[in-house]
């Protein structure tokens, strides 16, 4: 499978959690830890599953993600 | 390295200043996307709100004009027929165009003006704290219909995509939600719809675009996103609500 | 030169477009609609834009819009109409954004009538809107003088930023009078920079009229503050007329009831009076100054005014005490007569000589 690169910006993450819904591999999850404005930001956990698909960066507010395809 | 998503070029690479789950970062998102595939970034002129969004200017590589609430559209009418080739849209939330500017929109739309509009309903006035919108549904709790939205009191929700598509200067109204990508990529193509009857010379545009306001609603986002889906939806339908295919427009 | 009998409000329009307005922007009322209607044919005889707007706050708004891609705009109401611009005007000095708004004032308050008053002086003159901002304001006593004021109103609004008012009555705007057309002569002013075009290959810019922190909108304050104090020093205009070096009493009045004063003056002459009138022909920036040096020479002031008394408060500011400031008005679009005012000055005088 084509390697997929998501990067998820955790500075303009607000931690809405709507990417972690959509994303159909279930490879998203909010962290423990919190960002310089009290957030606790999304990211991806098994990168090795995703498909680059591109809804969580479709459907995420604050444009906070990117998603690439080898 | 192929790119399935980034930020688009006209949209500048600063955080958005909405609550968290809040639409108007997606709706904007993808305006600034069409603007950049019509490649007119150089020639569009959007015209603000008071609102949550009233600092959009913020958030887009464009010339911005900020005006009075409810009245961008009567601003949008001047900028227009000063600079008749430029594209020019204007952006609202409820308050701005289904109360005080009710009039405004309406006859920008009866004039059948060359502007885009964007109308985002979540169905509350956010920025003043959620009160109590002509589009809040019945039954809904609000910070001033604190017992749920009484019709008979209260009067009924407001659904300005219907009404402005009697006008006969109206060529393109459509209302779309952004609850899943299907619905996101369907919006975008009725927002790059909206552009295209102004730059066509057809008529008035209006895309009504359907948002959670999970701080004013009281919901994480994702419930948020399911009360469009289950309530607002039904009562606000999506789809494309006219469409004229030809103009005879003179503006 | 050849002289054309004109109405006052076609000769206002007509002044408009010869100073380079090409936008209009306006709703019908009494007694100023022929604005309008002179405006919907002649604007796009050269290529300009009218837009009959479906309400007077459209209109302002209409303006505003055009305004801030740099076009010369009007806009013209009377009383109720003009009660509704006021959050717009108040828009477009926060905004610093040029344009001409024309109120040929009405009875009132309320919807009041259609006859001549002078009750919109304190509207005017102290903004009008909320807020901390003023506009220039100019009071035409002619038909010859709305033609002279209307190249300066649109002047004086790009060289300040700001909006300006023409100040007339529903006589002045029906009456018709002889007018000539010759060319006015304003200084050159630089081209409009600040405007939105779209940015082109440029910068993004913004018109904007909210500054939410607080030491920067009152910077922003202090700004337009020293842009008023540059207005009073550089753009009051006043006139005076019959006695003026040893006056027995000062008269002061604006636009219509100016030209009754004149004629005050000269009957005036035939009691034996020496009288003079000041007339300002900007209502803000008021002459202040030149108030108090006539008032000090006459030693009482007479203030006529189609009103309830508004310019006299800036009058007895003026005066500053220096002399007593008598008042004198009729209302609800009742017009003063030479005989009532002379009636008065005799008062006055007599009730002096009775002290």
């Amino acid at each position: 499978m084509a390697k997929a690169k998501v990067i998820i910006n955790q500075e303009f993450c607000k931690g809405c959690g709507l990417c972690v819904n959509i994303c159909p591999k279930k490879i998203l999850t909010i962290e423990d830890d919190f960002n310089s404005k009290g957030y606790y930001p999304a990211t991806i956990f098994d990168e090795e599953k995703c498909t680059a698909c591109g809804f969580c960066a479709q459907v995420c507010p604050d444009v906070a993600i990117s998603v690439y395809r080898e | 390295m192929r790119t399935i998503f980034e930020r688009p070029k006209t949209l500048i690479d600063k955080p958005f200043t909405y609550c968290p789950g809040c639409h108007h970062g997606l709706a904007q998102r993808l305006i600034a996307e069409v603007i950049d595939e019509l490649g007119i970034a150089e020639k569009t002129i959007g015209v603000g709100p008071v609102g949550c969004s009233v600092y959009i200017y913020e958030f887009f590589d464009l010339d911005f004009v900020m005006g009075a609430h409810g009245r961008a559209p009567a601003v949008a009418t001047g900028v227009k027929r000063s600079l008749p080739d430029q594209v020019v849209f204007s952006y609202q939330g409820d308050g701005d165009i289904a109360a005080i500017g009710t009039a405004e929109i309406v006859h920008c739309a009866n004039r059948g003006e060359l502007i885009t509009s964007f109308f985002v309903n979540n169905a509350v006035f956010g920025m003043t704290g959620g009160q109590m919108a002509p589009t809040t549904l019945p039954g809904q709790k609000t910070t001033t219909s604190p017992l749920g939205r009484n019709t008979e009191v209260q009067g009924f929700p407001f659904k300005l995509g219907e009404m402005l598509a009697q006008a006969d200067g109206s060529a393109y109204i459509a209302r779309v939600a952004l609850t899943n990508p299907r619905l996101i990529s369907q919006a975008k193509r009725c927002i790059k719809k909206a552009f295209l009857t102004q730059i066509e010379k057809k008529g008035f545009a209006l895309v009504e675009i359907l948002s959670p306001c999970p701080t004013n609603w009281g919901m994480t986002p994702q419930e948020a996103v399911r009360w469009v889906e289950e309530k607002m939806i039904p009562y606000f339908p999506l789809g494309e609500i006219k469409v004229k295919e030809s103009g005879s427009h003179a503006s | 030169m050849e002289r054309i009998l004109m109405k006052g409000n076609e000769a206002l329009a007509e002044a408009a477009i010869q100073a380079g307005c090409r936008f209009y922007f306006g709703y019908p009322i009494t007694p100023q609609t022929e604005i309008s209607e002179y405006l919907s044919r002649r604007l796009p005889e050269v290529g300009g834009v009218f837009l009959q707007a479906e309400s007077e706050i459209a209109a302002i708004n209409m303006v505003y819009g055009a305004s801030s891609t740099g076009a010369r705009v009007m806009t013209s109401s009377s009383g109720p109409g003009i009660s509704l611009k006021q959050e717009g005007i108040s828009y477009l000095a926060s905004a610093e954004l040029p344009c001409v708004v024309v109120n040929m004032s009405r009875g009132g308050p309320g919807l009041g009538n259609i006859q001549p008053a002078q009750s919109d002086y304190f509207q005017a003159t102290r903004g009008g809107g909320h807020g901390d901002y003023r506009t220039l304001v100019l009071a035409p006593s002619s038909v010859q003088e709305l033609v002279s004021l209307t190249h300066r109103a649109f002047y004086l609004a790009d060289k300040y930023r700001n909006p300006v008012k023409i100040l007339g009555d529903g006589m002045l705007g029906q009456m018709m009078e002889p007018v000539t057309w010759e060319g006015v002569e304003l200084p050159s002013l630089p081209p409009k920079s600040w405007a939105i075009r779209g940015k082109g290959d440029g910068e993004r810019k913004f018109i904007l009229c909210m500054e939410l922190d607080p030491r920067e909108l009152e910077n922003f304050n202090r700004k337009l503050e020293k842009k008023y104090r540059q207005m009073a020093e550089e753009d009051t205009d006043w006139e005076i007329f019959g006695e003026e070096d040893n006056p027995d009493l000062l008269l002061v009045g604006f636009g219509t009831v100016a030209r009754i004063l004149k004629s005050v003056v000269r009957e005036g002459e035939k009691e034996g009076w020496r009288l003079s009138l000041l007339r300002p022909v900007t209502l803000f920036p008021f002459p202040y100054k030149p108030v108090q040096e006539m008032a000090e020479k006459a030693g009482r002031v007479l203030v006529v005014e189609m009103n309830l008394g508004q310019m006299v408060e800036d009058v007895r500011l003026g005066v500053e005490g220096r002399a007593p400031v008598h008042f004198y008005g009729r209302v609800g679009g009742m017009i003063p007569t030479v005989d009532e005012v002379l009636q008065k000055i005799a008062d006055i005088l007599r009730g002096e000589a009775q002290k």
